[in-house]
């Protein structure tokens, strides 16, 4: 990647090396964000709160499989002990031994949890938690920049990565030994352990919310008293970045997670599970971000409406509250999404919403951005949805048929108007009275709406007259 | 009467009430709004029907404006069960407009409506089962708490402490958001009391986002309490704040660094707040060092002035010195900002020995809004010792900017020209900078030759009609000839600009015959801003040459085969006549 900004950089340089007036400009204005900020230096960052400043020593332990095994429980805490020194990496020459020697120790633990046997006393849990709260616990350091954004700009690393990935590394398998006993580790693995777990989901390197990720599935899957505690705080997390901060870097991550959570869900369901799908995951369509994490959005979506069908008729009424007005890219996504859930929808549910949803519809296939309209025509190549909207032709062919024919007619983009064309061929076959009758009414009806619409604004004319004609009368007229 | 009105007075409502429920939303909130407010038919609102945020925050905050339209103070509570329900909306734009605007109309309730009503309605919201209407009852509780009896006080503040340790986040958020606010309207007794463990509890809680908030209630609450308290209910809380984990609370306290030193007095300042501020300044992440760079001043000026200069040379300068060589560009940006204030808090013998060559290290910085800052602020320094002194490095910093590939960063230092030129006096201009406001009018970018136009004008301004008339016109109207159409315009624009401070004379004579020879340009942009030129200085010109020299080009102009010329040309005419 630093190569190819390295090339682009110097083309740049050469696409305005001709004209060499004093004040030409040295970049244009017009590359790409990303291509002008690889000059920046700093590419990975890290909490700096931490180091101390002096040089660290760490006295070198003999490796646990060179003693015999009734010492090897206490080196193992010996071990861990020193793993908790966390070293400080934006110095990149400091400390290089002392580095080396925790790396080579961290990654013995790894290899020691995964295959020994009745290392894990009592004693060990605390010290593992400890290890690994002392070295991933930490303050995030602040985005490189104010305007982060991140489908434009590639994602600030974790500096000290080398050793945090080991301790994640060990940790899950310390999760996932065969010895490990929940029921032990939950006076460790608590509240406060998962909270703070949660914030580090919003790390801007992406290698670390996938370890986060395999951790916190593992302990929801094995803690089963924080289960509530965790949806809980995932809920205050999305409802923060819904409508306080609109950041957060590891909402997809968490969307995995809750997908097969949801999955999960025992029925019927409890309120706070339709709670939670009606008051955050609906709202969090309306973030700016939204691509980042719409699949699995969705998937969590479909999910919740797996389980229970009855919840399609708020759901599809919730995104269409929510659909975007002037984001096209946008628009194209919850049509996506849509598609899924007609997928999955009963009969009886599509039935509620067929009217609004189809008004919806019809308004995407006669948008002038031909990728939506597009989108939504790609509807009808979809046999289970045809065969819904065939069930129900005389509602929705009503509602849809104006701006097929208007678009037939109109729309710049030829792909558009022979898609429109099948639509209508559709359309014929499936019920041609109604078709008939609909193309016979078509001019009057247009004529209709066009003095209905000069009969408002005339209304609104005579309202605004009356207005003046009464003035502050009106000040005395209280409502009852 | 009513009878003769009698179908007009119902129909406006049938039109609303039709027009409401039609679907397209989009179609003019305001003027739904609008009419709605002239006839106030409170009940649409309450059983709403609609679900678009946009429209419930005009109505959240329309229905603050509502108290004489439904028959003034005496039955303003009946605005409160609309409000109430727009109160516990998701979206939070909506449910601030109306707090805002519930806030608003308490203060419309007589002291009985507001217990009766107003209070009741505060308490729902702190005790909703979601978390929406629990923030929204933060921000009223100030509101109200002045004026009920002290058994309701009692309650308020019960339920003011119960929201402080909410479950959620949120809530705990717009709880200390409020509690300076609430401080301050509580007697004294129950600040001491109730709002100090309040604050502690707040100041350490779990997330960051909650115990940042604190810091800014902490100004509020510190001026409430006498001096001595101080010591001991705020400042470890404060000393705490300085040195959380978190670098978003350290960067609150660096930001919010100048009214916490007002807040605890100069004592207090003395012996904690200034290690603290060496702190920030040194903090490891550079946006905590940015904040607190950019409170350096103010904290100077700030310090008691019996020994401010012994603090400022001995404890914060040595800072300021590493800061001029800081890593982060915003760092040393945020400093160059401010650092050019302290020479007058410093005198001229410390200001020439001690910061002056920070001054000539940031002239020469690498980033040029560090540049930028310092020569932006060169005013401060020109009282205290000159600007001679530093003129020699800031030649190179000022030339070096004004070719800067960013056309920001061109722009800014133009926009500062006119100010330099007054300072460097205009020999000095003559010499070193004019070729430099000459260049700009060539630019690539518009915007640069826009902003060098408007500069000339400034100058002229400055130095006066003959100065242009010996060294800038001549130049200007050179570029009539140039091959490139874009330079033949800029001619236009800087006529435009300058006809007015040049004068009659030199606008007659110099300016208009070119102008005129450019009416035959084959370019017709250039033609059509011959039409606009000629309307701009027509009014420098006399009666006689309009009419014997300008009239007749502006005839012939508004025949051009170009539309655009024939129209400029044509208002040009009228304007004319």
């Amino acid at each position: 990647w630093a190569l190819q900004i390295l090339i682009s950089d110097s083309l740049l340089a050469m696409s305005s090396a001709p004209t060499t007036s004093p004040s030409v400009d040295k970049v244009d204005g017009f590359s790409r964000k990303s291509v002008r900020k690889a000059k920046q230096k700093r590419s990975q960052s890290s909490s700096q709160f931490r180091s101390q400043g002096k040089p660290i020593e760490l006295t070198p332990l003999p490796l646990l499989k060179d003693v015999p095994g009734v010492e090897q429980p206490e080196l193992f805490l010996k071990k861990l002990q020193q793993c908790c020194t966390v070293f400080d990496f934006m110095d990149t020459l400091s400390d290089l031994k002392m580095k080396e020697y925790k790396r080579s120790t961290l990654n013995e633990l790894v290899d020691y949890v995964t295959v020994s046997r009745g290392y894990l006393t009592e004693q060990a849990y605390p010290e593992v938690v400890k290890m690994v709260s002392g070295n991933i616990f930490r303050t995030l350091p602040p985005s490189d920049s104010n305007e982060f954004d991140p489908e434009e700009d590639e994602p600030t690393l974790e500096a000290s990565w080398p050793h945090l990935q080991l301790v994640y590394e060990f940790f899950i398998r310390f999760l996932e030994s065969q010895e490990f006993q929940p029921s032990i580790a939950k006076k460790y693995i608590d509240q406060k352990f998962v909270l703070q777990l949660l914030e580090l989901f919003d790390s801007e390197d992406p290698r670390e919310r996938d370890y986060l990720k395999t951790v916190l599935h593992r302990i929801y899957g094995k803690f089963l008293g924080l289960r509530a505690f965790i949806r809980k705080q995932i809920n205050n997390i999305f409802l923060r970045f819904v409508y306080e901060t609109e950041h957060f870097n590891g909402v997809a991550e968490l969307l995995e997670i809750l997908g097969s959570i949801i999955n999960g869900f025992a029925l019927p369901l409890k309120a706070e599970h339709k709670q939670f799908l009606v008051k955050v995951l609906i709202p969090l369509h309306t973030v700016r971000s939204l691509s980042l994490f719409h699949a699995q959005l969705a998937y969590c979506i479909v999910q919740f409406l797996e389980k229970d069908p009855t919840l399609t008729e708020p759901v599809i009424r919730g995104l269409l509250k929510f659909w975007p007005k002037t984001c096209s890219q946008k628009e194209v996504m919850y049509l996506g999404e849509l598609e899924e859930i007609l997928d999955v929808i009963e009969p009886t549910q599509f039935v509620k919403i067929q009217e609004p949803l189809f008004k919806q519809i019809s308004r995407c296939v006669s948008s002038p951005h031909f990728q939506v309209a597009e989108r939504a025509l790609y509807y009808w190549n979809n046999e289970y949805i045809m065969s819904l909207i065939e069930e129900n032709s005389s509602v929705i062919l009503p509602i849809m048929f104006s701006s097929l024919y208007r678009i037939s007619k109109e729309h710049w983009n030829p792909a558009i108007v022979a898609l429109v064309y099948n639509v209508l061929k559709a359309f014929m076959e499936m019920n041609s009275t109604l078709f008939d009758e609909l193309t016979a009414t078509y001019k009057s009806d247009r004529q209709r709406e066009k003095k209905k619409e000069k009969e408002r604004e005339e209304l609104w004319k005579k309202l605004e007259d009356l207005e003046l004609k009464r003035g502050l009368r009106s000040d005395g007229i209280i409502p009852t | 009467m009513a009878g003769a009105d009698g179908d007009d007075s119902l129909y406006p409502i049938a039109v609303l009430i039709d027009e409401l429920r039609n679907e397209d939303v989009q179609n003019d909130t305001e003027t739904q709004l609008y009419s709605l407010k002239m006839y106030s038919i409170i009940h649409i609102f309450y059983n709403t029907i609609y679900d678009e945020d946009e429209v419930l925050l005009a109505l959240a905050e329309q229905l603050g404006n509502f108290t004489m339209l439904v028959g003034g103070p005496e039955y303003v509570h009946c605005l409160l069960p609309p409000l109430e329900s727009l109160a516990t909306v998701e979206e939070t734009v909506v449910r601030d407009k109306a707090v805002e605007s519930l806030r608003k109309i308490s203060q419309e309730h007589s002291p009985v409506d507001l217990e009766v009503h107003f209070e009741p309605l505060v308490k729902r919201l702190a005790s909703g089962d979601w978390f929406t209407s629990r923030t929204s009852a933060c921000g009223l509780f100030s509101v109200c708490y002045p004026r009920v009896s002290s058994t309701v006080k009692a309650e308020i503040r019960q339920h003011f402490r119960t929201l402080c340790s909410d479950d959620t986040p949120m809530v705990r958020r717009a709880a200390a958001s409020k509690l300076g606010e609430f401080a301050k309207v509580l007697e004294p007794e129950y600040v001491k009391s109730d709002i100090i463990s309040l604050f502690t509890a707040l100041a350490s809680d779990e997330q960051d986002s909650v115990r940042l908030l604190a810091v800014e209630a902490c100004v509020s609450i510190a001026t409430l309490l006498p001096q001595e308290d101080l010591e001991t209910l705020v400042m470890p809380t404060l000393r705490q704040a300085a040195e959380d984990k978190s670098w978003r609370v350290r960067y609150m306290v660096a930001d919010k660094f100048s009214e916490l030193q007002k807040a605890v007095g100069s004592e207090i300042t003395k012996n904690d707040l200034v290690p603290a501020f060496q702190n920030l300044l040194k903090d490891c992440e550079a946006e905590v060092r940015a904040a607190a760079a950019n409170k350096v001043k103010e904290f100077c000026e700030n310090l008691p002035e019996d020994n401010r200069e012994q603090i400022i040379m001995t404890h914060i300068l040595p800072c300021v010195k590493e800061l001029v060589s800081d890593t982060n560009q915003h760092v040393k940006s945020a400093l160059a900002s401010v650092i050019m204030g302290l020479s007058t808090i410093l005198g001229k013998d410390n200001t020439i020995e001690h910061l002056l060559p920070l001054f000539l290290a940031q002239l020469k910085d690498e980033c040029p809004e560090v540049r930028l800052n310092i020569i932006s602020n060169l005013d401060c320094v020109n009282e205290v010792i000159g600007i001679r002194q530093l003129s020699q490095s800031l030649l190179p910093a000022i030339v070096e900017l004004a070719e800067d590939a960013k056309w920001r960063v061109r722009l800014a230092i133009i926009e500062y020209m006119p100010l330099l030129a007054g300072q460097l006096g205009v020999e000095f201009f003559d010499e070193k900078l004019n070729t430099l406001c000459m260049a700009w009018l060539i630019d690539h970018v518009y915007a640069i030759r826009e902003a060098a136009t408007c500069n000339l004008m400034k100058l002229v301004e400055k130095f006066g009609a003959e100065w242009a008339q010996n060294t800038i016109v001549p130049k200007v109207l050179g570029m009539a000839n140039d091959p490139n159409y874009l330079h033949r315009m800029t001619t236009l624009f800087c006529i435009n600009a300058l006809s007015e401070a040049c004068g009659q004379e030199i606008t007659t004579k110099q300016m208009l015959p070119v102008v005129l020879k450019m009416s035959n340009d084959q370019v017709a942009n250039v033609r059509f801003n011959v039409a606009k030129s000629l309307q701009k200085i027509g009014p420098v010109l006399d009666s006689n040459a309009l009419q014997t020299e300008v009239k007749p080009v502006l005839e012939k102009l508004a025949t051009d085969s170009d539309m655009d010329v024939k129209y400029f040309a044509q208002e040009a005419i009228t304007l004319q006549s």
